[in-house]
């Protein structure tokens, strides 16, 4: 019970995390119908900027008291990463709205690629550790197994993930559901041309979705960053995959699939890790994919697509 | 407003206007560049003794905004606000010589057809300094033109988005190289169908659960199989050796005839001076000979009831359904006959290395061939090959470290700017020309009134 506990708290942080990367995924294949491909290395040069800032702030400028340190990260980490989603928008698929289905697919590949490799030169290859900074958490319970004693704790960091994640997807539904630029991305992604014909500017909608789509990306990369401690330049790509398939499985275009979505994924890699195999919770993860896709073709909140003659 | 009618007054503020418009564009793509480029050129965090170390590059990043202000300017001024551009003789050249060309596609076909079969005597007559490396990348390209062929049946033909095409590739490596280190009378020639059989055998497993899902949706549960095989390849140490791979995979041999030095060897036999690079050219001609039976193979099936099933698939699946297609089949046969070409050059792939590991089979190696056949235009067999010289081929120049470091300096180390370039490529090639460099993705058989498809039926996803 204890260690199911644990890794129920270990999986909803992992999954919020996917949660956030998978909104970018979801809105932006709602809006315009594409896989963004390069989402997931979008996540990663974000986690980028938040090791840089953090660096800079506490190595050079001297800062010290944490929560400040970590609020000013977060937001020059999204402001920069925003920066990136707009420009790869701008460059690899504006060009191609109204080309044919596989080519924007065929640049968000080729732009993921571009980003990693980019990354690579510029960066180093070598995975950058970052010693933990948040330390310590609450003892939720005490138990003993044959193996020993056992605490579930609910640490601090993954505390400030979930408390982090609630409040941002908070805002972000007010967003979506509230303002008028949210109205305007609904109706974009119920018909483009008519939106753009009442007036709704759509190349600057779906410049926005892209901006909005990296900022949440980018909390998760200063998140991971501060969860794991360790990041290359390569893990922008499981993370987007997962992430992908967390959209996909809580219904594409849902942005409440999206984060039903991403927590499952979580729940399922961790749990499996924890009672089975370390080594094939990627292949679980994905298997559950293909079995809800192949039950539920939409997804678990998503409307069902209608096929029109 | 035509230029002949307009007042040199007007036309000089005009100009003076565009060019200051053209500045100011450039000074925000400049600006631009300076925040993305700001935290990974300007900045550098490093291990050091302690912790991350920040080091700063600042002429580096003032360098890269210089060249972005610049590039952007000159595009601005000679491409994008005048009204002669650059790029317009290029583009009416290019317009030109493709309408001049259209009809010829059957004799490019033929010419390359008789360069690849010449190509390894081509090479040793002209560049016997460099033949190995020649005909290795030679070989290269082939098994990337092979691949791209294979893909060809799935996507350009059926129009099914399969983007872990690598798994069947690995499919055919792995079984060509289990069956050869297990089993001392399989060599190459037997293991071959075997491979192939295996991997359309997958190919059919795979594809059953998947292809009543459509579009992105298929492409992405194909990606995530693709990640499942890489995996379990990793992880199944009994059986794959994990990470570590398979080696010692036997060699392909003529008749049973080894490349080898001495009495027994194909040099002895064919009364020649017994060379290592016989054993290159034999494997070329392997694998030309595949990619033939795979391009053949795939334009014969196109003439056959299946073959039209496949593209009346991709041009419009429900009239398709209705007309009495068995969509399910039709997929089927796509993807097993896609995944057995895989297999084959799978197979070719592990006798050629004599050594395989999962690390040859990640998605990036899927994302290649599929841009080799999106980029090379959907369908279109030539523009296959085209795309793999191009880019394969293009990217392996960068290996060509003299000449490079002459223009750059020394200490300039290009193939690690490989993937980059191939990126970018990726990405210039498909804005360039979204249809592919050769566009033909019409159907075989078409009425003689041919449907018109608008550039607005297109936007709204149809006729894609």
């Amino acid at each position: 019970m204890e260690y199911f506990l644990q890794q129920l708290i270990n999986g909803l942080t992992l999954g919020s995390i996917y949660g956030l990367i998978a909104i970018g995924y979801t809105m932006v294949y709602g809006i315009i119908g594409m896989i963004n491909f390069a989402h997931g290395d979008i996540f990663m040069i974000s986690s980028f900027i938040a090791l840089a800032t953090f660096l800079v702030l506490t190595t050079v400028l001297g800062f010290a008291f944490l929560p400040v340190v970590l609020l000013i990260v977060a937001i020059i980490a999204m402001i920069f990463t925003a920066s990136w989603g707009w420009t790869v928008e701008r460059i690899a698929y504006r060009p191609l709205r109204g080309s044919f289905r596989l080519a924007p697919l065929i640049t968000a590949i080729g732009m993921s690629i571009v980003l990693q490799n980019f990354v690579q030169i510029t960066q180093g290859a070598r995975v950058k550790p970052l010693p933990p900074q948040i330390q310590g958490g609450v003892t939720l319970m005490e138990g003993s197994t044959e193996a020993g004693r056992i605490v579930v704790q609910l640490s601090y960091m993954q505390m400030i993930i979930i408390i982090t994640t609630i409040v941002l997807m908070t805002l972000f539904t007010l967003l979506i559901t509230r303002t008028s630029l949210g109205r305007a991305q609904r109706a974009c992604e119920q018909d483009r041309k008519m939106a753009a014909l009442l007036g709704v500017n759509v190349d600057r909608t779906i410049s926005l979705t892209f901006v909005m789509g990296a900022s949440l990306a980018s909390v998760a990369g200063l998140m991971f960053l501060l969860l794991y401690g360790v990041i290359d330049f390569y893990i922008g790509f499981l993370a987007g995959i997962k992430a992908f398939t967390a959209a996909v499985l809580g219904g594409i275009g849902s942005l409440p699939g999206a984060m039903l979505g991403g927590l499952l994924i979580g729940l399922i890699e961790v749990f499996w890790s924890g009672y089975f195999t370390v080594e094939y919770k990627d292949v679980a993860a994905f298997s559950i994919l293909a079995i809800v896709l192949i039950f539920l073709p939409s997804g678990l909140l998503g409307k069902p697509e209608v096929e029109k003659v | 407003m035509s230029a002949t009618t307009m007042n040199p007054a007007n036309a000089a503020a005009a100009e003076r206007n565009s060019f200051q418009s053209s500045v100011k564009d450039a000074a925000l793509a400049a600006l631009l560049a300076g925040v993305l480029g700001f935290f990974f050129l300007g900045l550098r965090t490093d291990i050091a003794p302690g912790g991350l170390a920040l080091s700063t590059r600042w002429s580096l990043w003032l360098t890269a905004i210089a060249i972005v202000f610049g590039g952007r300017l000159a595009l601005n001024l000679f491409v994008f606000k005048t009204d002669r551009p650059v790029t317009g003789l290029l583009s009416v050249f290019t317009s030109r010589a493709g309408a001049a060309t259209a009809g010829w596609g059957w004799w490019i076909g033929r010419l390359l057809f008789a360069i690849a079969l010449f190509l390894p005597f081509i090479i040793m007559q002209m560049f016997p300094s460099q033949q190995r490396q020649l005909i290795d990348l030679a070989i290269l390209i082939m098994t990337y033109i092979m691949l791209g062929w294979g893909l060809n049946i799935v996507v350009g033909l059926a129009g099914l988005l399969d983007l872990g095409y690598v798994a069947f590739y690995a499919v055919g490596a792995y079984s060509f190289a289990l069956l050869s280190t297990h089993f001392d009378m399989i060599g190459f020639w037997t293991a071959l169908p075997l491979a192939g059989l295996l991997a359309a055998f997958w190919g059919l497993i795979l594809g059953f659960p998947v292809l009543r899902l459509r579009g992105d949706y298929l492409a992405i549960v194909t990606l995530a199989f693709g990640e499942i095989i890489r995996v379990v390849l990793l992880n199944w140490y009994d059986f794959t050796g994990g990470p570590n791979g398979i080696s010692g995979i036997p060699k392909p041999t003529l008749f049973g005839m080894e490349f080898v030095r001495g009495d027994d060897g194909v040099a002895a036999f064919l009364g020649l001076e017994f060379s290592t690079i016989h054993r290159f050219v034999y494997l070329y001609y392997i694998i030309f000979l595949l990619a033939i039976i795979t391009n053949i193979v795939t334009l014969r099936l196109r003439r056959l009831p299946v073959g039209r099933a496949w593209e009346a698939l991709r041009e419009d699946e429900i009239a398709c359904r209705s007309l009495g297609i068995n969509t399910t089949n039709t997929k089927l046969t796509a993807f097993a006959i896609g995944a057995m070409f895989g297999g084959f050059a799978g197979s070719f792939f592990a006798t050629r290395q004599g050594f395989i590991s999962p690390e040859s089979f990640t998605f990036l190696e899927s994302a290649i061939i599929l841009a080799i056949v999106v980029l090379g235009g959907l369908g279109s067999q030539v523009g296959v090959v085209i795309a793999a010289v191009v880019m394969i081929g293009g990217i392996e120049m960068l290996r060509n470290i003299g000449f490079l470091q002459a223009v750059f300096g020394t200490g300039f180390d290009p193939t690690q700017y490989r993937m980059l370039i191939f990126g970018l490529a990726m990405v210039g090639i498909m804005i360039w020309k979204p249809r592919g460099l050769v566009s033909s993705r019409e159907p075989t058989v078409v009425l003689k009134e041919k449907k018109k498809i608008g550039a607005d039926m297109v936007s709204q996803g149809e006729g894609h």
